[in-house]
C-alpha cells in the first residue's frame, strides 16, 4: 500500500514540477496546488497506512493508528487552501493591472 | 507565570482582530497598535530577565507534557530576538503613522502588521517543528498582504514572484517535516535532537538536514536570495523596513536553531556547506550592492550581505562566533530598519530613486544627512556603534577555529558595505545642492523622529554592549550546548 501511494506521490510531484516550470502564472499556481496535495499524501504515508485501530482508548484494541499525521495534514490543508485562494486573487489583480499572465513579461523594465 | 511567554504571540493576534472592527477609526488604531507593541516590549524584557534567573522557561499547552504536546520555549536567544523585533516594529509603526497614508490605514494595515509580529514572535518562541511551520505561514500570509497592499504595478509584479517562491518553500518545508517525522517519529525539537543523537546522523538524516537547509535558506536569503532585492524594494517604506529587519532574521533564527540543536553531528553540512553558501552570498551580495544605482536596490543587497555575515558565525561554530552572530542579528535588525527608513525618506523628499539624480541633501536636511552617516558607520562596524561588537566576536571566533577564508570574506564585505553606503552618501547627501530652499519638501517630524530613535538605539547598543553581554553570552551558551535546551524541555515539570 505504501509503495503504491509513494508512486502516486511521485506522479503528482512530476506533474507539479512540469506545471511550475511553465511561464503561465495560472499553471504555476495549479502546480503549487498539486504539489501541496502530494505533500499531504506524503505526510499521511510517513505515519504508516492501515496499521492498527482507531486511536480511542477503551473503544478499540491496541495497536492504534498514529493520529498525529492526520492532525498535521488538517492544518496543512487549511493553510494551503488559504494560500491558494490568496495567490489566485493576486494573480487576477496582477492580470487586470499589468495586463499579462506570462512571467517573461512580468520581469519589469530592463534597466531598473 | 510561565503563561507569560505566550503573550508575544497572543496579544498581537487578539489586538489585530479587534482592530479589524475599528476600521474607520484610524487614530484609535494607531494608538492601540503602538501601545500593544510597547506592551510586548515590556513583557519580553521581563521574560528575558526571568530566563536569566530561572533558566529556560517552557509552556506546555493544555498541560501535555513534552514530547507529546506543542510547547513554547523561551531561552535567551529567542527572547532577545522577540525583544528587538518588538522595539523595531514599534518604531516602524511611528514612521508609518506619517508616511503610509490614509488608504493603507483604512485597508487593515495595522492588523496585518500585528499578525506579522505574531508570526515572527511565534517562530522565535516555538519548541515544535510543525508549529514553526504554522508560525511561518502566519507571518508569510501577513507579509503577502502587506507587500501587495496598495496594488501599484511594480508591487503586483514583484509580489507575485515573492508569493510563489515562498509558497513553494513552504511545501518543501512540509516535505522535510514529513521525512523527519517518518524517520525519528517526533516533532518536538528537543526530542528530535535526542533521537538524532541516539541513532547517529546517517545518510537519511543528512539528506533531510539539507532539505531543511534549502528551505530556511530560501526564507533567510542565504544563497537563494534572488527573490529578495526585487520584492524588498517595492512596498511602502515602513513595510520594507519591517521586512528588511524581521523576515530574513526569522529564517536565520531557524537555521541557527536546527543546525545547533538538531543536525550538529555532521560538520560537513552544518559548517562546510553553510560556510560555502555564506561566502558566496557575501560575494554576490557585495557585487549587487556596488552594481546598482537605485537606492532601494543597494539597500536590499545590503540585507543579503548581512545574512551572509551572520551565517559565517554559524559556519565557524565556536561559542564566541555564535555570540558575535547574535550581537550582529540584534544590531542588524535595528540598523537595517533605520537604513530602509532613510532610503525611503530620501525617495519621499526628492521624488527620485537613482543616486545620480539627487545631490546635496545635507544643506536642506542636516539632521537627516548625519543620521545617514551614522548608519553607514554602524553597518561598517566602526566603534563605538553597534556593528563593532558583533564583527569583532565573529572575527575572533573565525581566528580561533582557523577559518581564514571566511574571516577574509567577512571583513572585505564590511569594506564593501562601507563603500556602497558612502557612495549613496557622497552622491546624494554631499555635493552640490540642487533643491532650492523654496522647492524643498518640509521634513515631517513623524519621519525624522523614528530615524533618530533608531540612531539612538544603535549608539546605545554599541556603548551598552557590556550591559547586554550577559544575555548574549547565555544565549550563545545555550546554542553551543544543546543539552541545556534539551534538559530544560525534556526534564519534567518545574
Amino acid at each position: 500500500m505504501e509503495t503504491l501511494i509513494i508512486m502516486l506521490i511521485g506522479i503528482l510531484v512530476a506533474v507539479a514540477t512540469y506545471l511550475i516550470l511553465s511561464r503561465n502564472i495560472i499553471r504555476i499556481i495549479l502546480g503549487t496546488a498539486v504539489f501541496s496535495h502530494a505533500v499531504h499524501l506524503l505526510i499521511l504515508t510517513m505515519g504508516g497506512l492501515k496499521q492498527g485501530n482507531v486511536p480511542l482508548l477503551k473503544e478499540a484494541d491496541a495497536p492504534y493508528a498514529d493520529a498525529l499525521p492526520q492532525a498535521l495534514i488538517l492544518t496543512a490543508i487549511v493553510i494551503s487552501f488559504a494560500v491558494t485562494a490568496f495567490i489566485l486573487v493576486l494573480a487576477y489583480r496582477t492580470y487586470q493591472d499589468v495586463g499579462t499572465e506570462d512571467l517573461d513579461e512580468l520581469r519589469g523594465p530592463k534597466n531598473e | 507565570m510561565n503563561n507569560l511567554i505566550v503573550l508575544p504571540l497572543i496579544i498581537p493576534i487578539m489586538v489585530g482582530i479587534i482592530l479589524v472592527f475599528l476600521r474607520p477609526y484610524v487614530k484609535l488604531q494607531r494608538a492601540i497598535s503602538l501601545i500593544t507593541m510597547i506592551g510586548i516590549t515590556g513583557v519580553s524584557v521581563f521574560v528575558l530577565n526571568r530566563v536569566q534567573t530561572d533558566g529556560i522557561i517552557r509552556l506546555d499547552f493544555a498541560g501535555w507534557q513534552p514530547p507529546f504536546g506543542i510547547l513554547f520555549v523561551a531561552d535567551s536567544f529567542a527572547m532577545l530576538l522577540v525583544l528587538t523585533a518588538s522595539i523595531v516594529t514599534a518604531i516602524c509603526l511611528i514612521y508609518a503613522f506619517s508616511s503610509i497614508g490614509d488608504k493603507h490605514e483604512k485597508m487593515y494595515f495595522y492588523p496585518f502588521v500585528l499578525f506579522l509580529v505574531a508570526g515572527v514572535n511565534g517562530s522565535f518562541l516555538t519548541g515544535d517543528l510543525f508549529n514553526l511551520f504554522v508560525c511561518f505561514e502566519v507571518m508569510l500570509l501577513a507579509s503577502y498582504v502587506l507587500i501587495t497592499l496598495g496594488g501599484t504595478k511594480p508591487q503586483l509584479r514583484e509580489s507575485i514572484k515573492y508569493v510563489v517562491i515562498n509558497v513553494l518553500a513552504s511545501w518543501f518545508f512540509l516535505v522535510a517535516l514529513a521525512y523527519l517525522y517518518g524517520t525519528v517519529g517526533t516533532l518536538n525539537m528537543a526530542h528530535i535532537s535526542e533521537r538524532v543523537a541516539e541513532e547517529g546522523q546517517g545518510p537519511l538524516l543528512t539528506t533531510i538536514s539539507i532539505l531543511f537547509l534549502i528551505v530556511f535558506s530560501l526564507k533567510a536569503g542565504l544563497l537563494l536570495f534572488f527573490w529578495l532585492p526585487g520584492s524588498y524594494s517595492v512596498p511602502p517604506t515602513a513595510v520594507a523596513a519591517l521586512f528588511g529587519a524581521l523576515l530574513t532574521k526569522v529564517g536565520i533564527y531557524a537555521l541557527f536553531r536546527t543546525f545547533t540543536l538538531i543536525f550538529y553531528h555532521d560538520p560537513l553540512i552544518s559548517q562546510t556547506l553553510i560556510g560555502i553558501m555564506a561566502g558566496i552570498t557575501l560575494i554576490v551580495g557585495c557585487i549587487g550592492a556596488i552594481a546598482f544605482k537605485d537606492v532601494r536596490l543597494i539597500v536590499s543587497y545590503n540585507v543579503v550581505i548581512a545574512v551572509g555575515f551572520i551565517l559565517i558565525g554559524l559556519a565557524v561554530g565556536t561559542e564566541t562566533s555564535i555570540a558575535g552572530s547574535i550581537y550582529y542579528i540584534i544590531h542588524d535588525m535595528i540598523a537595517k530598519a533605520m537604513l530602509f527608513l532613510l532610503a525611503g525618506t530620501m525617495i519621499y523628499l526628492t521624488g527620485k530613486s537613482k543616486i545620480d539624480e539627487m545631490s546635496g541633501l545635507i544643506r536642506n536636511y542636516p539632521l537627516f544627512g548625519w543620521m545617514f552617516f551614522l548608519v553607514t558607520c554602524s553597518l561598517a562596524g566602526i566603534p563605538p556603534l553597534s556593528g563593532f561588537v558583533g564583527k569583532i566576536l565573529v572575527g575572533q571566533g573565525a581566528i580561533e577555529s582557523g577559518s581564514y577564508i571566511l574571516l577574509g570574506l567577512a571583513f572585505i564585505s564590511s569594506i564593501v558595505v562601507l563603500y556602497s553606503l558612502l557612495r549613496i552618501f557622497l552622491n546624494t547627501i554631499f555635493g552640490e545642492t540642487i533643491i532650492s530652499l523654496e522647492d524643498e519638501k518640509p521634513m515631517k517630524m513623524g519621519m525624522i523622529i523614528p530615524i533618530v530613535l533608531f540612531g539612538i538605539a544603535t549608539i546605545s547598543l554599541g556603548l551598552g554592549a557590556e550591559f547586554i553581554s550577559g544575555y548574549v553570552a547565555d544565549a550563545a551558551h545555550t546554542l553551543s550546548n544543546p543539552s541545556v535546551y534539551i534538559d530544560a524541555v525534556m526534564g519534567g515539570d518545574k
